[in-house]
């Protein structure tokens, strides 16, 4: 075994030397080699070649370590793995495998440093570089920012093929047929006779040599599955209720379970009286936990009636009770003493912009993530273990806090994943895991099945930021000609990585995202961040600070636009420096045959928007109908450079599309008395199927690097919409949920 | 009391008021009906009694009596899907999943009543079922998939 893992640990530093495209700023931590967590689980005639694939008699295992929260993440990271280790997936088992700082996210760095994504040049590379160092050297096992195909892109398929020339070897040593005879198809090298060696019969003589320290990657040319539409691997699964979520797993011996914490979030619990609760059928223990308690019982369904019955004395909530309050800090930040950011500053806004300037406010409200399985986790502590089965975003966190809170070295916390019924981010937060393990602790031994109410988790959700901005612009001469946009929102990032003790040092870039950073070639052109103290708890909410900020950005500009006489669409294309932009936009105009007389009753919204790397482009058409607002087409383009699954890419866009426009037009998360007001799906809607328009969506791949494809389709469908509905009515919309200044069918 | 699902008989010891999908999940270990909201709003938890798509969170247990109950189990499996599984399949519905047994529930009912729905009726049937990932556009191609094989064409 001590042979393999000294190979094995060298195979990493290929894949990760790879990765690093030969940037020269290696520290000596950086370039040590990463351990192969898998080492621990193979034993003799096993081969873990790389982190990645685990071969023995029994079969062929890839490892995922990216969560799937419903986008297809499995199938996409087994099919780059599968493309270069020449094997099919179904013949392959797919395992999230155990959380481990080998399986750090690089690209998550890159979202992280103060360039836009458009630079490729040599500081904003560097900067890069350095960041994914720390990522490295810190293990962050994190899944998030539409990063994992840019960050598995080269990685996986390094792994693959590392894997593939390594059993090419091996079957050249037994047979003495030279490696460059050898070919590999479906799980086996075949020999120029034909003959046919399992990767499985190879395992064993795999693992017992020195692996291959170069591989080529095939060219494009010679893809089989990526490029092409795909079979997801759960979909099966998926359409005959045959899933296995984690709310629905069960381990032997658990107990039910609920946890009510104080609704004005992070407030104490000041005490309760369980009496009631307690003589209730199937209620085994009531326990306290922190900021609130948890009923232990038989069934769901008991928990949450007794945790209904028990009487608790809440304390007041950490934050302002009420949205006015909450409204006032936002608008109280933006001075001096909370800027935060200048990242962009072309020009010379100030002298342009003397009185007399377009100037407009606009407002985005908290919003839940509310994905539709409701938050849940299985803990079962005992004296030299504890077993985590749940979704989530953040494995390695995870281990390091419950090992906070039960005292267990974080190696002896085992988190198996789950699969998750959504996420669009509360899947990295751990809080509800957290008071699992308090519950669990109180009947060591037991595994304790925890589940949210509906009402609870909403109540908890940690939302989407709350933001304002406030704009001044000028237009002549049919052209845009000064930009000056100042942001305010608490920051996303110090929230969130408070929660995990970590520093967030220096300016938030979420405040500005898909603000600063657009490709617009403005000549007066400013936009300024405020960080606004903190209020309640938030959180990444698919798409972050986009979400917010390209309604801002992109529905002041069409006011611009509108104020210059200019067509929209062609403005913007005239704005635009970057080429690979520029076809986006150029891509949505063809597409819906922009420019044409508009129908009576009808108006179309243009809306771009650069995030995390991606350039996208939307056209909304909508429909007034006796005074309603119907959205009756979208078309989509977006640029991602490659497009790996041509149907989960669409699938994906659509959800995207979906997701921005369903929250514009009603979703909100507002607070009253410190408490959330909208707990269920009866007041916080999101779009249904009637409301849903046609979605046509075209890749574009003229980009160099590769992109995600998870987030980038939200943050220009608000102001896509809202810029329709002012060609539609002669209405402007500056704030979200639409549905307080208009209707829809 | 005795509750029929998926033709097969159970007897469970509950309460008449516990509803019908905490029954199903945590007594019977019938888990393709999921829980989301508790209050008939997101349509997840669908089932059919005696052929009729209802929210097994508002059934109250002691309400079922000799209704034949069917789960997302029952109406096909793997190896023998229905005609709306193999549509779901074929247009690769689903991204989380979590809301897809409720909606395939949805869909059976519907074209079980009505062969060739109209978009509009789609569009009724359909829209008490919430999708947090935003697959209504292939839901509406799955349900026509589906009415066409079930129509024979």
């Amino acid at each position: 075994m001590g042979r393999v893992a000294k190979i094995a640990r060298r195979t990493f530093l290929i894949g990760s030397a790879a990765i690093a495209g030969g940037v020269a700023f290696g520290t000596y931590m950086y370039r040590r080699p990463v351990a192969n967590p898998l080492l621990e689980r193979v034993g003799e005639g096993e081969a873990a070649i790389t982190p990645y694939v685990i071969i023995t008699e029994a079969g062929i295992t890839l490892i995922t370590p990216r969560a799937d929260k419903g986008q297809g993440a499995y199938s996409m990271q087994a099919a780059l793995i599968a493309e270069e280790l020449d094997v099919e997936l179904d013949q392959v088992r797919v395992d999230p495998g155990p959380p481990d700082a080998a399986y750090y996210n690089t690209a998550l760095a890159a979202e992280a440093v103060p360039f836009p994504a458009t630079d490729q040049g040599r500081t904003a590379t560097l900067a890069r570089g350095v960041a994914d160092a720390a990522m490295k050297f810190l293990g962050v096992q994190i899944t998030g920012g539409s990063t994992t195909v840019p960050d598995g892109y080269e990685k996986l398929r390094v792994a693959g093929a590392v894997a593939r020339e390594t059993l090419k070897l091996a079957a050249a040593r037994i047979t003495g047929v030279p490696v460059a005879d050898l070919k590999t198809e479906r799980g086996a090298v075949e020999l120029p006779d034909g003959t046919r060696m399992t990767y499985e019969s190879l395992a064993s003589a795999a693992a017992g040599i020195e692996p291959v320290s170069e591989v080529a990657l095939k060219p494009e040319s010679e893809w089989r599955l990526l490029g092409k539409d795909m079979r997801r691997i759960d979909i099966v699964a998926k359409s005959t209720g045959t899933q296995t979520y984690g709310i629905d797993l069960a381990v032997e011996g658990m107990v039910h379970a609920t946890i009510v914490t104080n609704p004005r979030f992070g407030g104490e619990m000041l005490g309760y009286d369980a009496s009631e609760a307690e003589a209730m059928r199937g209620v085994q223990q009531v326990v306290p936990v922190t900021g609130g308690v948890g009923v232990i019982a038989d069934n769901t369904w008991r928990a949450f009636q007794a945790a209904a019955a028990i009487r608790l004395d809440w304390g007041p909530a950490p934050y302002p009770a009420g949205m006015d309050d909450h409204w006032a800090a936002v608008a109280a930040s933006f001075s001096d003493e909370y800027r935060d950011s200048l990242n962009r500053d072309d020009g010379d806004v100030e002298a342009v912009l003397a009185p007399g300037a377009i100037e407009a406010e606009y407002r985005a409200p908290y919003l839940s993530h509310a994905p539709l399985e409701p938050v849940n986790a299985i803990v079962r502590v005992t004296d030299d273990r504890v077993d985590i089965w749940t979704g989530t975003q953040i494995p390695r966190f995870l281990q390091r806090n419950v090992a906070g809170i039960t005292g267990h070295d974080p190696d002896d916390v085992h988190v198996h994943v789950q699969m998750m019924g959504g996420s669009f981010g509360h899947r990295l937060e751990d809080e509800y895991v957290l008071r699992t393990t308090e519950l669990a602790l109180a009947v060591k031994g037991t595994p304790v099945k925890m589940t949210y109410s509906r009402e609870q988790d909403m109540a908890h959700d940690f939302p989407r930021q709350i933001a304002m901005a406030r704009a001044r612009g000028a237009a002549g001469d049919g052209k845009v000609a000064a930009l000056d946009l100042s942001i305010a929102m608490p920051s996303v990032t110090a929230s969130q990585l408070g929660r995990q003790g970590l520093p967030a040092a220096g300016p938030d870039t979420i405040i500005v995202a898909a603000a600063w950073d657009q490709p617009y070639a403005i000549p007066d052109y400013r936009v300024t961040g405020y960080r606004t103290p903190p209020l309640t708890p938030i959180s990444s909410w698919r798409s972050v600070g986009a979400s917010t900020n390209a309604f801002f950005h992109e529905g002041f500009l069409d006011e611009l636009i509108h104020a210059a006489g200019a067509d929209p669409l062609e403005e913007r294309i005239r704005l635009t420096w970057h080429e690979p932009s520029r076809k986006v936009l150029e891509a949505v105009g063809e597409m819906s045959g922009w420019g044409g007389d508009p129908s009576p009753n009808r108006g179309r919204g243009v809306a771009f928007s650069m995030s995390f790397g991606t350039a996208c482009a939307e056209v909304v058409e909508v429909a007034l109908i006796d005074d309603a607002i119907r959205i009756e087409k979208v078309w989509v383009a977006a640029e991602v450079g490659k497009v790996l699954d041509p149907v989960n890419f669409d699938n994906l866009v659509k959800g995207g599309v979906i997701w921005g426009l369903g929250h514009a037009m009603s979703g909100e998360t507002t607070f009253a008395d410190g408490m959330v007001e909208q707990v269920n799906f009866d007041t916080f809607e999101g779009m249904r199927l009637y409301q849903c328009p046609e979605i046509e969506v075209r890749g574009l791949a003229n980009g160099t690097r590769i992109r995600g494809i998870g987030e980038p389709p939200v943050p220009p469908a608000a102001p896509a919409l809202a810029n329709a509905i002012f060609a539609a009515t002669g209405k402007r919309l500056r704030e979200m949920p639409f549905s307080k200044f208009v209707d829809f069918v | 009391m005795r509750i029929t699902v998926n033709g097969t008989a159970h007897e469970v010891d509950v309460e008449d008021e516990m509803p019908l999908l905490w029954v199903l999940r945590d007594e019977l270990g019938i888990t393709g009906p999921k829980y989301g909201c508790g209050i008939a709003q997101c349509g997840a938890c669908t089932v059919h009694l005696d052929g009729e798509a209802v929210r097994s969170c508002q059934v109250a247990a002691g309400d079922v009596g000799e209704a034949e109950i069917v789960t997302i189990e029952g109406l096909g499996t793997p190896d023998a899907l229905h005609a709306v599984q193999e549509a779901w399949i074929a247009n690769q519905v689903a991204q989380c999943g979590y809301c897809q047994s409720g909606q395939m529930m949805s869909a059976a009912a519907l074209l079980a009543a009505n062969p060739d729905p109209s978009d509009a009726d789609i569009d009724d049937a359909m829209s008490g079922n919430l999708c947090r990932c935003g697959t209504y556009p292939r839901i509406r191609a799955a349900v026509k998939t589906a009415a066409a094989t079930l129509r024979g064409n």
